[in-house]
């Protein structure tokens, strides 16, 4: 039997820092030390402490509190966002990439338009017609998130189609539909694969920017983006209030940054 | 009569000028026998080829005439007729084992996929069961091994024979082989070519050999076609074409074969 190829350092650390993530945001879901929302005029600006393990915000509330909540929010805004980007690029990216001809034309001349935009202007357009709030920062993001989905699988089935073993599966009778999900799509998996991370990624800096700019995840919930928004007034009288958020981005996305490389690298 | 091509015409409308690379082809297949067609590469064989196994519906090209299978018209058919023929009644094995295959499936899953389009009836255990015959058919030595192997795992010629077992799983009538043997070593095209002599003694399949190494057109087919430039040149049996060859262009051809290799007959 033939040995499995050995993990790179990058995807080990990768899945430590994605692993300790995760288990931050599910402990966000289960059980928060304090309630995120209760404010205590006792401890406002309150350095960390073993009480408050990352300090107290301008209200009093328990920032490690609101950084494990707010985790969780960005993690599931990111998520969404990503599932709508991937799975209407996948769909619209193997069709349009296999058939080809004047259906391929036009979507992608639309790509093209949408592409042009920076996805958070694209977003933020969108949320200036339909409000703010989550869901709508989720549908906005996800859509400008098409895009790039859309291209980057185009592009593996334009490679694909025209491969011997495709034409193979063609003379056996395969259908049309089978032969994009079942004998194409599993060799596009690789490139999928790190582009999700790459998009997963791009998806939680757009959240937090978009939550810093005051459209997304509205308070008093948290998000991140919001924490780190609502922190730069007390950047230097209190600056754990923006360490800890900030600190809790960087590390997301570097987890998942290193994760993609990993794949890619295999 | 099992294959009758009538007035095939196949152009291509992808550049500024048409261009026609098959003109006015006819010829016939019989039940049981092994037909050759020959040329110098670019004289239209492959597109005969996908003509027949009904995989020329592009919208940049143009096809006309007939071809009937078994009386069935098929050159015009729907795309749904067409795939109750396509790996059942006729299959096809290409040139290049190397890229022949889905690099991410592994071995028996390929092989089988024909019967699960074709007979959805069979259940898995059945399936497997016929998958490993067919690879036992190709003389593949523990099929039950190469079964659960991905294509890189395998050699070119191993490669080519998984090729044949999927194509005659569910055992067509007529096998159509577009340069089987051309990537492969001799030692392997020689054993490649005896496989489909016996498939077509054991399984009374027809095959549509297509080779430009007339010394293994000799060995295996009964009939010959000599195409040049989209045009049949010359046809006949075996026997005459090397005999008496008409044509410059075929004279030609056979003396490019390598004299060591050439059979006594
Ligand atoms: N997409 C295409 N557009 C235009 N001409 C093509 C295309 N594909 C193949 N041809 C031409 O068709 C001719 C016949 O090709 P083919 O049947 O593959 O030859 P063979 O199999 O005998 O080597 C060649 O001259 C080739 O240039
Ligand atoms: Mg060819």
């Amino acid at each position: 039997m033939k040995k499995k190829k050995a993990y790179s350092t990058n995807f080990i650390i990768g899945a430590v820092i994605t692993g300790i993530v995760l288990v931050m945001i599910i402990i966000g879901f289960i059980h928060t030390p304090y309630d995120i929302t209760k404010m205590n005029s006792a401890v406002k600006l309150a350095p960390p402490s073993l009480k408050h393990l990352m300090g107290c915000d301008n209200f009093g509330r328990d920032i490690f509190s609101r950084v494990l909540k707010g985790m969780g929010n960005t993690f599931v805004i990111a998520f969404a966002t990503v599932t709508i980007g991937a799975v209407c690029g996948v769909v619209i990216g193997a069709f349009t990439g296999f058939f080809g001809g004047w259906l391929d034309e036009v979507l992608m001349r639309i790509n093209d338009v949408l592409f042009a935009f920076p996805s958070i202007l694209l977003a933020l357009v969108f949320v200036s017609i339909f409000g703010t709030g989550k869901y709508n920062v989720v549908a906005a993001l996800g859509i400008a998130f098409i895009p790039s989905f859309a291209r980057i699988v185009r592009g593996e089935f334009i490679k694909y189609r025209e491969m011997d073993y495709v034409k193979s599966a063609r003379l056996a009778g395969v259908s049309q539909i089978r032969i994009i999900f079942v004998h194409i799509l599993p060799n596009t998996m690789t490139v999928l694969l790190s582009s999700i991370m790459i998009g997963f990624n791009n998806a939680v800096l757009a959240e937090a920017g978009m939550s810093y700019l005051g459209i997304g995840v509205q308070p008093p919930d948290a998000s991140l983006g919001s924490m780190l928004s609502e922190s730069q007034t007390y950047l230097f009288s209190a600056p754990w209030y923006a360490i800890f958020p900030g600190a809790m981005i960087i590390l997301m996305v570097l987890g998942f940054s290193l994760l993609a490389d990993g794949i890619k690298e295999k | 009569m099992l294959l009758e091509v009538n007035n095939l015409n196949i152009e291509f409308y992808d550049h500024d000028l048409p261009e026609r690379v098959v003109n006015d082809l006819n010829m016939k297949l019989d039940e049981g026998e092994i037909l050759g067609i020959v040329g110098e590469s670019g004289s239209g064989k492959s597109m005969t080829a996908m003509a027949i196994a009904g995989l020329l519906k592009r919208h940049d090209m143009k096809t006309e005439g007939e071809i009937l299978f078994e009386g069935e018209e098929l050159l015009h058919a729907k795309r749904d007729t067409l795939r109750q023929y396509q790996g059942n009644e006729i299959s096809i094995v290409f040139q290049e084992p190397m890229t022949s295959l889905n690099p991410v499936k592994r071995i028996g899953w390929q092989v089988e996929e024909s019967l699960r389009i074709h007979r959805p009836d069979l259940d898995s255990s059945e399936r497997y069961r016929r998958a490993i015959e067919a690879l036992r058919d190709v003389e593949l030595d523990q099929p039950e091994l190469i079964y659960k192997k991905y294509p890189h795992e395998l050699s070119g010629g191993m490669r080519q024979r998984v090729m044949i077992a999927s194509a005659m799983i569910c055992e067509p009538k007529l096998l159509i082989a577009d340069e089987p043997t051309t990537a492969l070593d001799v030692t392997i095209q020689l054993q490649i070519v005896k496989l489909l002599q016996r498939l077509n003694r054991e399984k009374h399949t027809t095959i549509l050999f297509i080779s430009h190494d007339l010394s293994l057109v000799r060995r295996l087919c009964s009939r010959i076609i000599v195409m040049q430039n989209g045009i049949v040149v010359e046809t006949g049996t075996t026997e005459d074409i090397f005999h008496n060859p008409v044509q410059e262009y075929t004279r030609m051809l056979i003396n490019a074969i390598p004299k060591l290799e050439k059979p006594v007959i």
